[in-house]
């Protein structure tokens, strides 16, 4: 018998690197598929070749047993294959309708065939929109939607061509715990109305819970597949790391001594109000809360890139004037941020010149760069973070999500930070260079330098952090050490009412 | 390339493997255009391929160039200027003006000439950094408004320069006209600025991702204020240097200027969205264009005719850089 997609000895190469060699693939409706493997392991590449972006240059596609080309992203979409990718494509000044639609609008027959049919729009809108369980006018802007509901509509998309293949790539990823709840009910009533899910993502919890079967890729091979029910989490882990990992996350225990930052009554125009918070040498300090409560904005005010309202920072005993990120980084404030690509990287300059951009004056003399001095430096943190990169020529765009951000923590590091904030170091980040990130954390703070991080993976709080903070709509909700700390207090006061005041 | 020998198959492979990895820079591409472009007018006429003709060819296009380098770092900083032209003519027109009908001395001439475009340059800065106006709608305004002023300030009349100004730009090194040799000057240090110095590295980083280069301590609007001002100064430069090699100051000198400026700086392999570009294939970009002009010319093309010619020229040749690079990522 035969799956409904099935993939044999799929091989793809781009210059220098073998994505894929001969892996097969197998989805069957009405079913969930776990697509996982480290980054870099070819999970993108295989997705991208079902949706159309790349060719394949060997092997077979067979739907319900026939075989078939997929050229382009238009053959994909005519097979009923639709894939969400992590950033959503959606136009975000249209409406919700239209992006559902959008190039295969619904129009009048006749001679009226050049127009849009908006009542039947928004008609077919509304049903799509429930199935995939959207509740909201469909003229409504999709910018104007949260990341979960943007999900939604992708979903409602996929749905309007009838797809019998929906692939999510890394959905969850920038969804809060709620959020997520409502695409995995979403994912659910796909799978009854034997829709075939293949599902991407690199949190083991939510693939035990959502996938019955396993396809694991390590380095462009297919290493296993295997159903949910039948394997746990050391193995899984084994099979995508091809080493044995051990405990996940490791902390070891730092001195930690004196008051390096004081934080007093923070605001900003961004909506923080009256939060404050101190970080002694060796602390790693863990920001908890939902999406969108603040974590982030306490940083950026923090480190001089918002416009701060009130409050004072203290630093050393001593009152800090930061009004720019080039005083946060004189008073030796690091920032590694939550968007890499966006934020983090000049995705096209090269390893290098990412590396030293915070520290070009260490590695300059009277305004002149030293070559000498940039590849010493580069060539250090290559080592020391085991970067997996051709050369010191890379263009970060290339690289890996996991060593882009190892590019990006270096950056940091080579500022030589007593204060490091790590916005979500280790979202959409293969488990095994997770584990080096905590490593590194852990031996920074053993060095006396002081750590902020913010996550919203709380497994991730819990293992690093000495004390928590808890955020709620842009105000400190409370303040948990790391013996007090469990997953249910940090839920209970990252959820509390406003009304309930500052603990 | 021809086969000299058919046994030197390993020191061929060589090359081509060089000639691979020099086909991924833009500036290569640009110059192998160029070179084609030269070869073909070579073989057509017998009066392109002479010492006299090369040099005042590159005479013609150096004050194009010497803008060009500015408008070259604006567009890396991820910015665009649309002034140059009109900031070329009236700096020219000043400094015209304080030579002859103020009796200034030639030193004082020029200093006024470029203080007048570091001026101007300095006002695009603050309007795009201050005032937050996007960078093509502040030039274009300047644009106007400069070009304005030099026709408010002469009527409309041309102002003789002193003929002792002249050999500035008249003058020759050798076979060399001086010119030529002030853009070579100016080329190289501002390769140099850009490639080696702590600035040029900001101004690359801030045109390939500004929020995280303000992020990573780079005073952003520093940056974009010295790159306007710079474009400014050499636009000041480059008007200076062609009164002296003209004589005279029109109020129309650079008209339409900034069009082929930013075409010299796209064909030289720089992008509009910023974070790429050098300064060589700037002054390749500007030499295509130099020399397409004196072949149409020496091919009797109708005047009539050569604008559009050029203009076509301008989209073919960033149309095989597009394909060629699209070639590359599909390779990758």
């Amino acid at each position: 018998m035969s799956s409904l997609l099935e993939v044999r000895g799929l091989s793809k190469r781009f210059p220098g690197v073998q994505a894929l060699s001969n892996v097969d693939f197998d989805v069957d409706s009405g079913e969930v598929v776990g697509l996982i493997g480290e980054n870099g392991a070819g999970k993108s590449t295989l997705i991208k070749v079902l949706a159309g972006v790349h060719r394949a240059d060997e092997g077979e596609i067979r739907l319900n047993g026939a075989p078939v080309t997929i050229q382009t992203p238009q053959d994909s979409f005519g097979l009923g294959i639709s894939v969400i990718f992590q950033e959503l494509n959606l136009v975000g000044n249209l409406s919700v309708a239209e992006n559902i639609f959008l190039g295969r609008e619904l129009r009048p027959a006749g001679i009226l065939r050049s127009f849009l049919d908006f009542r039947r729009t928004a008609q077919r809108a509304q049903q799509l929109m429930q199935q995939a369980g959207l509740n909201c006018d469909p003229w409504l802007p999709v910018g104007e939607l949260s990341l979960s509901r943007k999900q939604m509509v992708e979903v409602a998309k996929a749905l309007s061509i009838s797809s019998k293949i929906i692939i999510m790539d890394e959905p969850t990823s920038t969804l809060t715990g709620q959020e997520t709840e409502l695409l995995f009910e979403i994912i659910e009533r796909l799978k009854k109305n034997g829709v075939a899910v293949v599902f991407v993502s690199h949190k083991l919890d939510e693939i035990f819970r959502m996938c019955d079967r396993l396809h694991v890729l390590r380095d462009g091979h297919h290493v296993g597949v295997t159903p949910t029910d039948q394997t746990n989490r050391e193995e899984l882990i084994r099979l995508m790391v091809g080493r044995d990992l051990g405990t996940l996350f490791v902390k070891q225990d730092a001195e930690i001594s004196d008051t390096v930052l004081e934080a007093r009554n923070l605001g900003s125009d961004k909506g923080i109000e009256n939060v404050s918070f101190s970080l002694r040498k060796g602390e790693i300090l863990g920001f908890a809360g939902l999406v969108g409560s603040g974590r982030t904005e306490v940083m950026r005010a923090l480190f001089g890139i918002d416009k701060r309202t009130s409050g004072e920072i203290v630093i050393d005993g001593r009152p800090a004037l930061i009004r720019n990120p080039t005083e946060a980084i004189a008073h030796g404030i690091g920032f590694v941020p939550e968007d890499r690509q966006v934020q983090g990287l000049v995705l096209g300059m090269d390893v290098r010149q990412n590396v030293t951009l915070a520290s070009l004056r260490a590695v300059s003399s009277n305004g002149f760069l030293s070559d000498a001095r940039e590849k010493h430096v580069t060539a250090s943190f290559i080592e020391k973070l085991s970067i997996r990169t051709p050369g010191q020529e890379q263009v970060v765009v290339n690289l890996s999500g996991g060593n882009q951000q190892k590019v990006v923590v270096s950056k940091w590091l080579a500022t030589t930070p007593r204060i490091l904030i790590l916005d979500e170091p280790t979202r959409g980040i293969d488990v095994g260079t997770k584990k080096e990130i905590h490593g590194l954390m852990s031996t920074l703070a053993g060095q006396g330098v002081a750590i902020i991080m913010i996550s919203s993976e709380l497994s991730e709080i819990l293992a690093m952090s000495d004390r928590i903070v808890v955020m709620h709509e842009g105000r400190k909700k409370g303040e948990l050490s790391r013996s007090e700390a469990s997953q249910e207090k940090i839920m209970e006061l990252a959820l509390r009412e406003s009304s309930q005041g500052v603990a | 390339m021809t086969v000299q020998n058919a046994k030197q198959n390993a020191k061929l492979r060589a090359v081509f493997q060089w000639y691979r990895k020099q086909a991924r820079s833009s500036t290569f591409g640009v110059a192998l255009i160029l070179l084609a472009l030269c070869v073909v007018l070579t073989l057509l006429t017998d009066r392109f391929l002479t010492q006299t003709n090369l040099f005042s060819v590159m005479r013609a296009f150096s004050f194009i160039a010497i803008i060009a380098i500015g408008e070259c770092m604006v567009i890396i900083s991820g910015g665009v200027d649309l002034s140059v032209g009109s900031i070329f003519g009236f700096s020219g027109l000043i400094a015209a003006i304080a030579l002859n009908r103020w009796g200034w001395s030639i030193p004082a001439g020029i200093a006024v000439g470029m203080a007048v475009g570091t001026g101007f340059g300095m006002v695009n800065g603050g309007l795009i950094t201050k005032l937050r106006i996007p960078p093509f709608i502040a030039t274009l305004g300047m644009l106007s408004v400069v070009r304005g002023l030099a026709y408010a300030i002469t009527s409309g009349y041309p102002v003789r320069v002193p003929s002792e100004f002249n050999v500035l730009g008249q003058g020759y090194l050798g076979p060399v006209p001086y010119p030529v040799i002030y853009m070579a000057a100016l080329a190289l240090i501002f390769s140099v600025f850009l490639k080696k110095t702590v600035l040029g590295r900001r101004i690359y980083a801030i045109g390939g991702n500004e929020e995280a280069s303000a992020i990573s301590g780079i005073r952003v609007d520093r940056v974009k204020m010295l790159v306007y001002t710079l474009a400014g100064l050499l636009a000041g430069i480059s008007g200076v240097i062609s009164i002296a090699r003209l004589g005279v100051a029109q109020s129309t000198a650079g008209l339409g200027w900034e069009l082929d400026v930013v075409a010299a700086v796209i064909i030289g392999g720089a992008s509009l969205s910023g974070g790429k570009g050098t300064i060589l294939g700037a002054i390749l970009g500007a030499a295509i264009m130099g020399v397409l002009r004196n072949g149409l010319v020496l091919l009797n093309v109708s005047p009539y005719w050569q604008q559009a010619v050029i203009g076509l020229v301008i989209i073919i040749a960033i149309a095989a850089d597009q394909m060629r690079l699209r070639g590359d990522a599909a390779k990758n």
